[in-house]
């Protein structure tokens, strides 16, 4: 009961609770936007009513994902101020610019497009429907890297001062903050992550029209889908070895607290690479399935499977000189440790769930084979899986987000500030309890609203062109003869 | 009550610049977010059938979260160039600004989904309505709190009580005027696109002047409190900007009025319109004149939030200074772009 009179956990639930909802949807978002883009490019080449209608098919579904990405993000911007008063008085000189910019840059650019790809088919040119459409997703990646720039800054600052009375940290070199060490990493491994999830979905509506089989069109779209999605998801599932690498060599120079707590590592030493374990954080001790390969991790970050790195223990008590590990980058670190098993399990997990994707790529490599003969159903099982596969994407970019998260606690920014001091002054315990039942009522309501649509839309799939003009003539018979009435 | 400050010190050319571009940001905010935020204010008043209805959707459909981004951009930068404004406000004012947030949430999810028929219409509507008029009236006592001053500790947070404290006479007035202007605003865009002769143009036209004369009575209000209940505070300090300022755009408000007012008399719905819209000029500036050069000012035991107190760094506002002009450029070619391409009265053709 004392956790719901302290307003730093209750800042910290609420923020937790409205960014893993806002980041469920941004990342479909973003995903999908490519998709959208893919498919008026495609329908701008063969002009067929099938392609258009599957533009607009994805259009829908991907406005109704980014309008709550939109809502949600307003929370995220408000509750620096809200609820992170002090965060922004310490961070303001570098912090705020990020997010001014993605606003400016990119939010205008995706809203205002985006406006033009829902309303305006018949108002513009084929072409600059098309530019359009690749606008539109452009601007939610370019919003992306803002973002994630912010973020990154907070993991590996760079490019300021602090203050000498320690109250601010003020900006010194505006690329050297906004290019920090782990922005370019960051930056990759998440777009790609997002694209790969964009790609299970599109997988998945193929494989529910092949399970589903109402009508040749449907078919024919299962096939086309599934198609799409394994191309991109095998680009962008190989790209993320190289992506994934690069994040987690950065860490490793960079955060030597998080890369102990990935892989549970209390003492000194070279780090190796477990499969699973658990961590019991009482006995300061952890129990690993290692793989046979000791100081694996260690040789994927620098090359030397005797690379030492410091352990929990010696992270923990700061402040720590680092000068003596050659694989770690920085000098040296303050203290403290985040929730180890937590960030243990997270890192683990993501991991076991990259292995996941490859196997569903192949399992959907599997069924577009078996569904070359249309004259027969397409096995369920199969077929099922791979329904269910964006789950594996969604998990994984969830489990990343809280290592990276969890695993920079204590510290709100790296080093610099902690989060228990970045709370709000003037906010109470009981007010927040208020914000955090009705974040829950709203988000429940959007949630289900969501499913409901979207689900409906993927039911319904592309509408053809010829039910789309009989429509479009019906209602223009009816206009007119309206205007007819009112003259 | 004179306003504390023991260093008030003068800001330096950038932060006075972007003390204004706030000011700039947050009009735009005004201008085009008012009129979608008052069609949804008024969306059960003027719309009563499915058609009318989605008529008043439509006819902000395309446009309505561009025009919310100028409420990000404008928080943004506040975030980026006043920090310790933007924590002070957003903390002090928490209640108040998750109503505003909750409110937002509600009709964005309203407008995109109620067209979907998914058989919650009645919970749409209900939505997009609410989530329209409380960011609006909220808006409004904002501003009037931040003008009239509040108490602030020695850490420069917020010490007056949750919400309630904000609910004093000046600034329940600004909020007043705040919502019936951008109601006005509304009614004036729905006026501007529904079919000539529906009875959704003919409530729209109908409820232009009444919400003018709201918009002007509460003004008068509003400027009679400030100077006769608050004692004008701002001037009494001596460190504001000449009362001139504050004339000049009180003529501006006088001459948007009338000149609404006679446009709206001679039914042309295209310029009542734009002179709808003299008014956040006027408002926004009489507001930024009174502020100047303070941000938030406090009521005590703290100091006041000040343009030169809070101001980021000249590196930072540099920086800041190169991202907008590279950045407004294109949002203004943007909105060239989207106005036009949805540019006329609705048919019924836009419907489908």
């Amino acid at each position: 009961m004392e956790l719901l009179t302290d307003v730093a956990f209750l800042s910290r639930f609420q923020f937790a609770l409205t960014v893993i909802f806002h980041f469920l949807f941004v990342p479909l978002s973003i995903g999908l936007g490519l998709f959208v883009a893919l498919a008026e490019t495609r329908y701008y080449k063969t002009r067929k009513a099938e392609d258009k209608a599957a533009t607009r098919f994805w259009a829908r579904i991907f406005t109704t994902t980014f309008v709550i990405g939109v809502a949600t993000g307003i929370t995220m911007e408000f509750s620096f101020g809200t609820n992170w008063a002090n965060y922004s008085r310490f961070v303001g000189d570098i912090f705020g610019a990020p997010l001014a910019a993605e606003a400016l840059l990119a939010f205008f650019l995706e809203s205002v497009f985006l406006g033009v790809v829902l309303f305006a088919r018949e108002k513009i040119s084929p072409k600059l429907y098309l530019v359009s459409t690749w606008l539109v997703w452009f601007g939610s990646a370019l919003s992306a890297l803002w973002i994630l720039i912010a973020n990154s800054w907070m993991q590996t600052p760079a490019g300021y001062d602090v203050l000498p009375d320690g109250s601010k940290a003020v900006i010194t070199d505006f690329f050297g903050a906004a290019l920090n060490p782990s922005t370019v990493p960051r930056y990759l491994h998440t777009v790609d992550a997002l694209l790969i999830l964009g790609s299970f979905c599109v997988i998945a509506v193929g494989a529910y029209y092949l399970l589903r089989r109402r009508t040749p069109e449907q078919i024919a779209y299962g096939k086309r889908f599934i198609k799409t999605g394994l191309i991109t998801g095998i680009v962008t599932v190989v790209l993320m070895l190289p992506f994934a690498h690069m994040q987690a060599t950065q860490v490793a120079e960079q955060q030597p607290a998080k890369l102990a707590a990935m892989e549970g590592q209390w003492e000194d030493g070279p780090v190796g690479f477990a499969l699973a374990g658990v961590v019991d954080e009482k006995t300061k001790s952890s129990t690993l399935l290692e793989l046979p390969f000791p100081g694996f991790t260690s040789f994927l970050a620098t090359g030397d499977s005797s690379t030492a790195y410091p352990g929990l223990n010696t992270v923990e008590k700061g402040p720590v000189d680092l000068t003596s590990y050659k694989g770690v980058a920085v000098d040296s670190y303050p203290g403290g440790i985040p929730p180890v098993n937590v960030t243990f399990q997270a890192y683990h997990i993501m991991v076991i769930l990259f292995g996941a994707m490859v196997l569903w790529l192949i399992l959907a490599g599997v069924l577009l084979r078996k569904s070359r003969d249309e004259s027969r159903p397409a096995p369920k099982a199969l077929a099922y899986l791979l329904v269910f596969g964006p789950l594996i994407p969604f998990l994984a970019i969830q489990a990343g987000w809280v290592v990276t998260e969890v695993g920079r606690q204590p510290w709100v920014v790296y080093g610099l500030l902690k989060t228990n001091d970045a709370i709000s002054m003037s906010v109470s315990a009981p007010e927040i309890l208020i914000t955090i039942a009705l974040f829950i009522v709203f988000y429940v309501v959007l949630f289900v609203a969501w499913v409901r649509i979207v689900l409906g839309m993927i039911k319904t799939g592309p509408v053809l062109e010829t039910a789309e003009a009989a429509a479009a003539g019906a209602t223009a018979t009816k206009a007119n003869a309206d205007r007819k009435g009112g003259e | 009550m004179p306003y504390i400050d023991p260093t008030l010190m003068a800001p330096t050319p950038l932060q006075a610049i972007w003390f204004l571009l706030i000011g700039v940001l947050l009009l735009g905010y005004f201008i085009l977010d008012g009129f979608d935020l008052g069609s949804g204010g008024l969306y059960p008043f003027l719309a009563k059938d499915e058609q009318e209805k989605a008529f008043v959707r439509r006819s902000i459909g395309p446009l309505w979260d561009g025009n919310e981004v100028w409420l990000l951009t404008g928080g943004g930068a506040l975030f980026a160039a006043f920090a310790p404004a933007y924590a002070t406000a957003f903390s002090g004012f928490y209640l108040a600004i998750m109503l505003v947030l909750f409110g937002l949430i509600a009709r964005a999810a309203a407008i995109e989904f109620r067209s979907l028929g998914d058989g919650l219409n009645k919970l749409w509507d209900a939505a997009f309505f609410l989530g329209s008029a409380l960011p609006a009236l909220l808006f409004g006592v904002a501003v009037g709190n931040v003008i009239e001053g509040v108490p602030l500790d020695a850490h420069g947070d917020y010490a007056g009580l949750p919400l309630i404290g904000l609910l004093r006479p000046f600034p329940l007035v600004c909020g007043v005027i705040s919502l019936s202007q951008i109601l006005l605003q509304g009614a004036s865009w729905q006026a501007l696109k529904a079919p000539v002769g529906s009875a959704l143009h003919q409530r729209s036209v109908a409820l232009r002047t009444p919400l003018l004369i709201v918009v002007a009575v509460a003004f008068v209000l509003a400027t009679a409190l400030y100077f006769g209940l608050l004692g004008d505070p701002h001037s009494a300090q001596g460190a504001g900007l000449p009362l001139l300022f504050r004339a000049v755009f009180a003529v501006v408000f006088v001459a948007g009025v009338v000149a609404a007012l006679l446009f709206q008399r001679k039914g042309d719905d295209l310029w009542s319109f734009l002179a709808a819209n003299i008014a956040p000029v006027a408002l926004i500036g009489i507001s930024a004149t009174t502020l100047f050069p303070y941000l938030i000012p406090s009521l005590g035991p703290g100091p006041s939030i000040t343009v030169a107190s809070a101001g980021g760094t000249e590196l930072a506002l540099t920086c800041m200074t190169i991202i907008a002009a590279v950045g407004v450029p294109l949002v203004l070619v943007y909105h060239v772009i989207i106005y036009r391409t949805f540019r006329g009265r609705l048919s019924v053709e836009d419907l489908s």
